[in-house]
């Protein structure tokens, strides 16, 4: 071999090692682009100054989010060390290896899954549901509850306007009886020179937003998912008779009080409907929240948090929005990973996570005396946590929530057949998909 | 100055040379086309023949471990018999019938008009041809706007044709005036290729054939019906083979505009059959309908071009 030919061998296997090193010195993390991931990005900083860890983040937008995320995770892709998942993706993840299991980690970092809020490890992090296999490390809490114009309900003319019409006083909605009677106050009312409506509502087709607003309203009205002593089995549970009153009653909100032409509406249309002064309520997701209290039209005391309402039996759920943090199977980084989320799980990260608009799920942060007063929306984000509920999180459940998007809205936007007829429909499309899957 | 192709010939090398005098032309030609050949292969024809084993499956992309088992004609048996499938061939239907038929007659009617001599006409033709510059993706978008009930012009102008209150209604929503609404964005983006191809065949037909007509005393409105139409009818054709494929698969605009609703009033083939490939992951099962909708599409097409090949022989 020449000198040449020699020299450049070495140089050759110095920038292979060079680019092998500066892999394993990086890490991507996958998530949605939303208002927290921003967060993270500043806060994952620490990180890398602690840790000499470069961090790369791929950020898609929710529309696209699941679609994107799981054809990287099924076509085995190497784009993402680290995921931050649905919660409903927990079963396929699970079960087609697309996640590496934590509990030997937990168990050797000294990583208690009680030190989290309980409704988040059973929704973001464990599979089979109610098992101690756990497959991420919650990360952001979020729950569906609703934000009402505070200064519009404390204006004296409004109240006694409102008292006039409903012999009752203008008090934050308790029931959602009471909400429905709020938004048809609202609906159409002129306040200051501006058409206002009563309430923003998900009514999206597409991905899962008319599931995520219908079940926020059907639990607390009794509908369940299958019986809790034989699972699968639907009849009677997600067509009960409360069930039917509650998709009439989201049906009834759809038809009297939005906005015209919010017939395909999300996370997105809701916050701009809300900061635009359109609408009086909106139901959304928590981590829409911090937003709102920085912003010019509806910040500064002007918005009021609230508790997603009782259903007409005084049953109160809400659905479960969040994600955790989970390694992916075949990452090259296995250990930079795996000291990222050791990282995020302490008590000083997680205390400067939630600071930072990240709604943390660790006790010791949400269930310090002063996290309740901490911002206006914390105690509600606390009493909202307390009472979800999750859409099936099963392997299949981007086929069962297809099916559900198509038959409520069909009943609920296209007005097409009855709500009986809708839940019907429903517990045969989900039946078909739990005997495709062998479950039945 | 010696000729270049000699230079060439002696600059092959003596093996090489020897080698290539003793192929036929059938093989140069073989080796010419070969790559194509291949490439044809692996890009089109194996993935048709797998996605047709796949059909005969209960196979998952999603679940590469599992069992894959043969089912026959099982998903075939379920898609023929499913009355939402059939429900969704007949939007589709309804979107691509209507669409042909809105584009055909604006495109043909804007391409008479235009192919008059007039000051600008090359402008307004750029100007026409705009639409169908745009992404679809753009065009969704901002058809939604249009289309927004409290702050879109489409409810305006209605109402100030017809004294509906804008806020009253909903071009996207509930009410059944959604497969209409994406029948007009269609138009809209589309008309000008249809007319594209109409003003090339308008052009194609020599004066001369005009001249005699009017030395015949022929009236314009037979030399419409007796020249014009004939000459131009193969060019149509072909826009509405064009058009009626493209539509057939339309994916994008349809998605962004209504994402399949309200309910399933604007869900598309294409797009369901997206969700079932590659949300619900029933990669057998949407294997079996996507060879339905191409035998549909392609047995469609064959006919048609039988038909355009008589139109063009007359």
């Amino acid at each position: 071999m020449t000198r040449t030919s020699l020299a450049a061998s070495a140089a050759i296997a110095l920038a292979w090692a060079s680019q092998a090193n500066a892999q394993a010195n990086e890490l991507t993390l996958c998530w949605a682009a939303w208002d927290p991931a921003n967060a993270l990005v500043e806060l994952s900083k620490d990180f890398e100054a602690q840790s000499g860890t470069k961090m790369n983040f791929e950020f898609v937008p929710w529309p696209n989010f699941a679609d994107r995320m799981l054809n990287e995770l099924n076509s085995g892709g190497q784009l993402c060390d680290l995921m931050i998942g649905d919660s409903q993706w927990i079963g396929g993840a699970a079960e087609n290896g697309w996640y590496l299991k934590l509990n030997e980690f937990f168990d050797k970092e000294g990583i208690s899954m009680d030190a989290f809020v309980p409704a988040t490890v059973t929704g973001y992090s464990e599979w089979p549901k109610n098992t101690p296999n756990y497959w991420s490390l919650p990360a952001f809490g979020d729950v569906v509850g609703w934000t009402y114009r505070k200064d519009w309900f404390e204006r004296p003319d409004i109240m006694a306007a409102f008292k006039e019409k409903t012999g009752r006083d203008l008090t934050p909605p308790a029931t959602f009886a009471e909400l429905k009677e709020v938004a048809e106050f609202f609906q159409g009312r002129e306040i200051d020179g501006k058409t206002i409506y009563g309430a923003s509502i998900y009514t999206e087709r597409g991905s899962e937003g008319i599931t995520m607003g219908a079940m926020d309203v059907l639990y607390s009205f009794g509908f369940k998912y299958d019986n809790p002593d034989k699972p699968y089995d639907m009849e009677g549970f997600v067509n009960s008779e409360g069930a039917v009153a509650g998709l009439e009653f989201y049906k009834s909100l759809y038809d009297c009080c939005v906005a015209p032409g919010t017939s395909n509406t999300y996370m997105g249309e809701g916050i701009d409907a809300y900061k635009s002064g359109q609408v009086a309520m909106q139901m959304n997701f928590a981590f829409t929240w911090p937003g709102f209290e920085v912003d010019p039209n509806v910040g500064g005391g002007k918005t009021g948090y609230l508790v997603n309402p009782a259903g007409p039996n005084g049953e109160r759920f809400a659905q479960l929005g969040g994600q955790g943090i989970s390694v992916v199977a075949n990452t090259d980084n296995m250990d930079g990973a795996l000291a990222y989320i050791k990282w995020f799980a302490q008590q000083d990260v997680q205390q400067k996570w939630w600071t930072m608009g990240g709604f943390s799920c660790l006790r010791a942060v949400v269930e310090d005396p002063s996290f309740a007063t901490s911002q206006p929306y914390a105690q509600t984000f606390l009493d909202s946590m307390a009472i979800v509920k999750d859409f099936w999180a099963e392997p299949s459940y981007a086929s069962l929530l297809q099916a559900s998007q198509s038959r409520i809205h069909d009943y609920v936007v296209a007005g097409n057949g009855t709500a009986k007829e809708a839940l019907d429909g429903l517990i045969e499309d989900w039946t078909e998909v739990f005997m495709d899957e062998g479950k039945l | 100055m010696a000729n270049p192709i000699d230079l060439a010939a002696q600059a092959t090398p003596p093996t090489l040379a020897r080698k290539v005098r003793g192929l036929s032309d059938r093989a140069i030609a073989w080796i010419f086309v070969a790559p194509t050949i291949f490439l044809l292969l692996a890009i089109n024809i194996f993935p048709l023949i797998w996605t047709i084993r796949l059909s005969f499956t209960n196979y998952a992309a999603n679940k590469p471990n599992a069992e894959v088992k043969w089912v026959g004609l099982r998903n075939y048996e379920r898609i023929l018999t499913d009355e939402d499938i059939w429900s969704n061939m007949t939007t589709t239907a309804h979107f691509l019938i209507w669409t042909l038929f809105f584009q055909v007659v604006i495109g043909f009617t804007l391409a008479w008009l235009i192919n008059r001599k007039f000051k600008g006409n090359d402008l307004l033709t750029t100007l026409i041809v705009v639409p169908m510059m745009l992404s679809p993706a753009v065009v969704g978008n901002f058809w939604t706007f249009l289309y927004q009930p409290q702050i879109g012009m489409v409810n305006y102008i209605v109402e100030f044709f017809t004294g509906i209150p804008a806020a009253s209604f909903s071009m996207l929503g509930p009410g059944g005036l959604a497969p209409w609404s994406i029948i007009i964005v269609d138009t809209w983006m589309w008309t000008p290729f249809v007319m594209l191809i109409c003003l090339a065949g308008l052009r194609s037909i020599p004066d001369y054939i005009y001249e005699a007509a009017e030395v015949d005393r022929a009236s314009k409105w037979r030399q419409f019906w007796t020249i014009t139409v004939p000459m131009v009818l193969p060019f149509l054709m072909l826009a509405v083979l064009f058009r009626g494929i493209e539509n057939f698969k339309m994916f994008d605009m349809v998605n962004l505009l209504t994402g399949g609703g309200p309910g399933d009033e604007t869900l598309l083939t294409s797009i369901d059959l997206k969700r079932e490939a590659f949300e619900k992951w029933r990669t057998g099962y949407s294997s079996a309908y996507a060879i339905i909708l191409f035998v549909t599409v392609f047995g469609l097409a064959s006919i048609y071009v039988k038909a355009l090949n008589k139109v063009k022989e007359r």
